[in-house]
């Protein structure tokens, strides 16, 4: 067993890390200079606008696409955030869980499309997913830092990779589990690979999607607490505070909160798989 | 030329068909070649051709490959051998655009479980050929319009497929395979999802519809009554080869091996053969110049009772009776044509034995067969009626 002299994967890593740092480090911090802008001037945006009119706009979303119980547990929800002071941290965690899930789905849906259509893409892309899946989100927290400084940038970084895997998975079973007569059918009349995928794939797999989405959303939301270690402000930011401070009724305010923001989310996205036949 | 030409077409599912096509061609059965290759055979030299305009029906059990084989024909499986000759283009060698081209304007599709978008409307189902041609919207609303009042369901444009029965959802796949105006239609069991009082309907309907539309079809199904009823021509399936190919009758009246021979015997006889088939040679038929008792001569050598009267190129034009002949006989009269009636029923040789049986049943003497320009062609017994339904040929 110890004929083999210890493998220094440890070394190998740092020199690697020091390495990309080195190379293209100025680009990190340009491509991180971009990325925080938008994802302040979004933080902005939502607290800037009137709180009632957030509120309002929840609440039509629910009852338009969960109906009438969940509209209401939105406004009494959201009303309640209000009332603790916390309205301005839910919305610069609501910018960020945006901003993270909006990523997921411009690089996950197509690399989920990739995998569905090409095994080979699939064979590299899906031990990837379990190493993002598996890997203990504080081992990855450090070298986000490293690359992208601190603050709401590798914040998002790291929830992306928490919360993109089900995306990408979820995307290539919705395309997988497209009945094979209608594939012969798209085929049958001619149509073209972006025809396929556009006027039949994607719409047959949308619910499989919406729900890879869904849990993208859930996953971010779980996320914001890990993320606030490393310099996201928030809900997060407050309840990693308030276990600093152990002042345990605010902790439990933020939590809260956090809760309220992820049963809305989830019910909202969930019906849009759903409601259409 | 014919419109579909096949010629020792094979398919064979696997990584290295070589090799199965290596112990087809010296004989070795399906099976063999799949526990030494591994290969599975499809489709196993099969030739045929169809005629512009003709149903050709492709009937077989499950696993028969003729799913496999209707699939070479729009290229949705590429053929290990053999060519595919479509207006004397060959579709198993042109290049992926060639391919496509053919397939949006000149070969359509009709599924077994019917294949609609179940997120589209049935216009929008209706509409999906002329989307992917790239014909523009108004030019393209006409036309489904136009198709979808042809197959009687103008008024369910707007409504969903789930919302639709089986029989108007194939009706959907019906006019989205039309709107596209092609010369082929390849249609795979399309009815055999269908409960069978709609199904024969629709059966139906489709052979109205192919007389106004004259298209070539290519039919699949495993119901040998269905193919009867459908097909111009029909080839039967077994392990991947065709194993009898002719017109209904000549399958039921000759079937070419036992196979085929237990294939036919359950099929309902009275609805698939024709007078044509039990009809016997007219032996006997008098002109209307002749005198009655050269009729009554007949009848005597004959011991019949009646006689059949033509002219001398073979037009019919009634019969007449011993007792009218006698009659007129002792009157002295010297011709048969005042006897001459009319009013006894007449088939034609299309005349299914469903329908004969009928005419038979109510009618004292044999029926005539005549065709549409009154040609008497040959005359129905009750015994060769009777012969024909139990499946054999009495000959006359």
């Amino acid at each position: 067993m110890d004929q083999i002299p210890r493998i220094p994967i440890n070394k190998w890593t740092d020199t690697g890390i020091d390495y990309l740092q080195a190379k293209w480090g100025s680009s990190f911090e340009i491509f991180s200079e971009h990325m925080e802008e938008l994802i302040l001037s979004l933080q902005d945006l939502l607290i800037a606008l009137p709180p009632g009119l957030i509120i309002i706009i929840f609440a039509l979303l629910a009852w338009r696409f969960a109906g009438k119980k969940v509209a209401m547990f939105a406004i009494i929800g959201f009303y309640l955030i209000y009332n603790v002071n916390l309205w301005e941290y839910t919305m610069l965690t609501l910018a960020m869980v945006i901003s993270a899930v909006v990523l997921c789905i411009i690089i996950g849906v197509p690399l989920g499309i990739l995998a569905a259509k090409r095994i080979g893409a699939h064979r590299i892309i899906w031990p990837i997913l379990d190493f993002m899946q598996t890997l203990p989100a504080f081992v990855y927290l450090l070298p986000a830092v490293t690359f992208f400084g601190l603050g709401v940038v590798p914040a998002v970084i790291a929830t992306l990779i928490f919360a993109m895997p089900p995306v990408i998975r979820l995307t290539t079973l919705g395309l997988k589990q497209v009945p094979e007569e209608l594939i012969e059918l798209g085929h049958s009349f001619g149509s073209t690979f972006s025809q396929m995928l556009f006027k039949i794939e994607l719409p047959l797999a949308r619910p499989t999607i919406m729900a890879g989405i869904n849990q993208c959303i859930m996953l971010s939301l779980s996320m914001v607490v890990i993320a606030a270690m490393i310099g996201a402000k928030g809900l997060g930011g407050e309840v990693w505070r308030a276990i600093q401070r152990m002042e345990i009724g605010n902790g439990f305010e933020a939590g809260l909160a956090i809760v309220v923001l992820a049963i809305v989310l989830d019910r909202i996205t969930q019906s849009f798989g759903k409601s259409n036949n | 030329m014919a419109k579909i030409e096949v010629k020792n077409l094979s398919k064979v599912y696997g990584n290295s068909p070589e090799k199965a096509i290596e112990l087809m061609e010296k004989g070795k059965n399906n099976e063999e070649i799949r526990k030494r290759t591994k290969q599975v055979v499809g489709v196993r030299n099969v030739s045929f051709s169809v005629e512009d305009g003709e149903c050709f029906v492709i009937m077989g059990l499950s696993g028969s490959g003729k799913s496999s084989l209707l699939r070479c024909l729009n290229g949705l499986n590429r053929a290990s051998t053999g060519s595919i000759l479509l207006d004397g283009q060959d579709i198993s060698r042109v290049n992926t655009q060639e391919l496509r081209e053919i397939r949006r304007n000149k070969i359509a599709m009709i599924f077994q479980r019917f294949a609609l978008l179940p997120h589209r409307t049935v216009r929008d189902n209706v509409v999906y050929g002329l989307e992917v041609q790239g014909i523009e919207k108004e030019k393209r609303n006409e036309k489904v319009m136009h198709y979808l009042k042809l197959v009687g369901l103008e008024a369910w444009a707007d409504y969903y497929p789930s919302s639709l029965s089986g029989g108007m959802q194939q009706r959907v796949g019906l006019a989205r395979a039309l709107a596209t105006d092609p010369d082929i239609l390849l249609m795979d069991e399309p009815f055999s999802a269908l409960d069978p009082l709609i199904r024969q309907e629709m059966q139906e309907e489709l052979i109205e519809l192919q007389k106004k539309l004259q298209k070539t079809i290519i039919f699949i199904t495993h119901d040998l009554d269905e193919a009867i009823k459908i097909g111009d021509r029909i080839a039967l399936m077994k392990d991947g080869e065709i194993v009898q190919l002719g017109e209904a009758e000549d399958i039921l009246l000759s079937p070419a091996t036992e196979y085929v021979g237990r294939f036919v015997q359950n099929v309902d006889r009275s609805k698939a053969l024709t007078a044509s088939a039990v009809m016997v040679k007219a032996r006997s038929v008098v002109y209307p110049k002749d005198g009655p008792l050269v009729a009554l001569h007949i009848m005597e050598r004959h011991s019949m009772s009646g006689l059949f009267v033509t002219d001398r190129k073979g037009v019919y034009m009634g019969h007449i009776t011993a007792d009218d002949a006698l009659r007129i006989a002792e009157s002295k009269e010297r011709q048969i044509d005042s006897i001459i009636r009319q009013e006894a029923p007449t088939v034609s040789p299309d005349t299914t034995l469903a329908d004969i049986l009928e005419i038979v049943a109510y009618t004292q003497i044999p029926v005539a067969v005549v065709d549409e320009d009154n040609i008497l062609k040959g005359v129905l017994v009750r015994g060769s009626v009777i012969a024909g339904l139990a499946g054999e040929r009495m000959d006359a």
